[in-house]
């Protein structure tokens, strides 16, 4: 019998060439904005950058000069939301991944902490004011700013770090188990060296997202402008997001370039980090152990 | 010559009464057997018998259940082990060989170290030794001497069981437990496997889980036919297979004719 493509069959197949077609210039759309930006910021904001606008104090009421306070004070608040968050955020997903019961007072914590996600970043800011900023007496500070910041990211490390756990095949633990190890133990010699790597790349997306956020520092540590950089935790510091919009916003006779220079660093830093991410968990998966 | 009676006082192993349940499912009811030391102790039975709930009850991995209940006594060497506080030194002293094998996603040498270490053994020269003992014993050794840094995921199905047994020597156990361990694994090596757990039967209490009845008939003292969650028949395993049993149900699946 020869072979005959039926009617339905060309049917079939032309509709699947529709879809093809359709969700691939939706996927396209997704994309434009993304290319729209990142040109018109190389456009913009290339000409701004040089060595000495990364590592220069800004000058003449912020309209030339460089970043340098505005990029160091994001270095330091990352830095010290992430000492606060990472210890916090790895050990609550131990416990969550690990050692917490099926109950109740499980399922409460993780709504906790899903709510935490889907809190809005200016409620973090005047919760960060209230409960840093005043009670704790840190005042306006880079701990202040550290510690909102640290509270906010902290469902991402929590959620990363669950994941990478129960990534870990089940098989693993009880083979473990079976062989008289206690479950910390087992954690410590089979789940965490197992599962460490995604653990890293969701600390770098933390770090990412981190970086950007403004509200929050806002009003418990970041400065429109100081002459001085900070000395230690208790003092203010300039933000590169804070700068990014006073530059664009607050300051007249801005020059075009500058604005665009901020947000050309800014993204930048978001975007090496989240290679970096993704670099580490490609290198990490090829010597995947299972 | 082997007798099929036992009392409790003298079993490695002793199990009355006992109950397993699957929230309201129950996998195994009404079970009393004594295991003696250094014996092999087949268990046959087709599928959903409760075979593997037996062994996992023993081991008391009731705790990595939450839905599995276990009522009833067992006895380990004379220790009650139902409310045992530290199950884990009752662990240590039993070995566990599952049907897949689970290569831990670390290398040969610190699969087979990794036990001795838990147990606080840091010497590597002893660790080397204890390594080296165990691959051998379960026929292991010659492959892979030369590569013991290789991840033990990435050895093939049967080194890995072999690998398996290896790390549940490596425990020093008392009893070792086998369910259905040449499932995965060749003849050849099944047959391997099957001669070191001979000689281990010197050192240490076996009991063989198995649902290849020829497999019991080759290895086992005794046996047990476990069915629908009863255990149907405990007899001297040569005595199951000339057709001396008390349950026309056993012959039948010695015989083939079910299961």
């Amino acid at each position: 019998m020869m072979f005959a493509a039926s009617g339905q069959n060309d049917k079939d197949r032309r509709i699947q060439q529709l879809y093809f077609v359709l969700f691939g210039i939706m996927t396209l759309l997704l994309v434009l904005p993304v290319l729209i930006i990142l040109t018109t910021l190389v456009v913009k904001g290339g000409p701004a950058l040089s060595i000495d606008f990364l590592f220069t104090k800004p000058t003449n009421g912020m309209t030339a000069g460089g970043i340098f306070p505005a990029l160091l004070g994001t270095i330091w608040l990352v830095l010290v939301a992430l000492l606060f968050s990472v210890p916090l955020g790895v050990a609550a997903a131990i416990y969550l991944s690990e050692y917490a019961p099926e109950n109740v007072f499980t399922r409460i914590i993780n709504l906790a902490i899903i709510n935490l996600a889907g809190v809005p970043s200016i409620v973090h800011a005047l919760f960060g004011v209230g409960a840093f900023v005043i009670f704790f007496r840190f005042g306006t500070s880079i701990l202040a700013a550290s510690l909102t910041l640290g509270i906010m990211t902290l469902p991402v490390v929590i959620v990363a770090t669950r994941e990478s756990l129960q990534a870990v095949p089940q098989a693993f633990r009880e083979a473990c188990w079976n062989m008289g190890a206690t479950r910390w133990q087992t954690i410590r010699r089979v789940v965490l060296p197992n599962a460490v790597t995604g653990i890293l790349t969701g600390i770098i997306l933390e770090v990412s997202r981190t970086a950007g956020e403004t509200a929050p520092i806002m009003f418990t540590g970041a400065a429109f402008f100081l002459p001085f950089l900070p000395q230690g935790v208790l003092d203010q510091t300039m933000a590169l997001s804070l700068h990014l919009f006073v530059v664009s916003t607050q300051v007249p006779d801005m020059p075009e370039h500058l604005p665009f220079g901020v947000a050309l660093v800014l993204i930048g830093i978001v975007l090496i980090m989240n290679s970096v991410s993704i670099a580490l968990r490609m290198y990490l998966r090829g010597k995947k152990k299972w | 010559m082997v007798n099929a009676v036992t009392t409790g006082a003298d079993a490695k192993v002793s199990v009355r009464n006992l109950e397993i349940a699957y929230g309201d499912a129950t996998a195994l009811s009404g079970v009393d057997l004594d295991i003696r030391e250094n014996e092999i102790f087949g268990v046959i039975g087709p599928a959903n018998a409760g075979k593997t709930s037996f062994l996992k009850a023993l081991n008391r991995m009731d705790m990595f259940n939450p839905e599995m209940k276990v009522g009833g006594d067992i006895h380990f060497s004379g220790r009650n082990t139902r409310g045992l506080r530290n199950v884990y030194a009752l662990r240590r002293r039993i070995g566990v060989v599952f049907p897949l094998p689970v290569g831990l996603p670390m290398n040969v040498y610190d699969n087979v170290a990794l036990a001795p270490r838990l147990g606080g053994q840091r010497n590597r020269a002893e660790l080397d030794v204890i390594v080296e003992r165990c691959l051998r014993r379960a026929a292991l050794w010659d492959e892979v001497k030369d590569r013991l840094d290789t991840l033990g995921s990435l050895l093939s199905g049967g080194q890995q069981q072999r690998l398996t047994i290896a790390r549940a020597l490596s425990q020093q156990p008392e009893v070792l437990m086998l369910d259905e361990f040449s499932i995965a694994v060749d003849p050849v090596t099944t047959m391997r496997i099957e001669d070191v757990l001979k000689q281990l039967r010197e050192e240490m209490t076996i009991i063989l889980v198995t649902n290849l009845v020829q497999q019991a008939r080759r290895l086992a003292d005794r046996t047990a036919f476990f069915l629908d969650g009863r255990c149907v028949e405990i007899g001297v395993t040569e005595d199951l297979f000339t057709g001396e049993v008390r349950d026309q149900r056993t012959r039948d699946y010695v015989e083939g004719r079910f299961g």
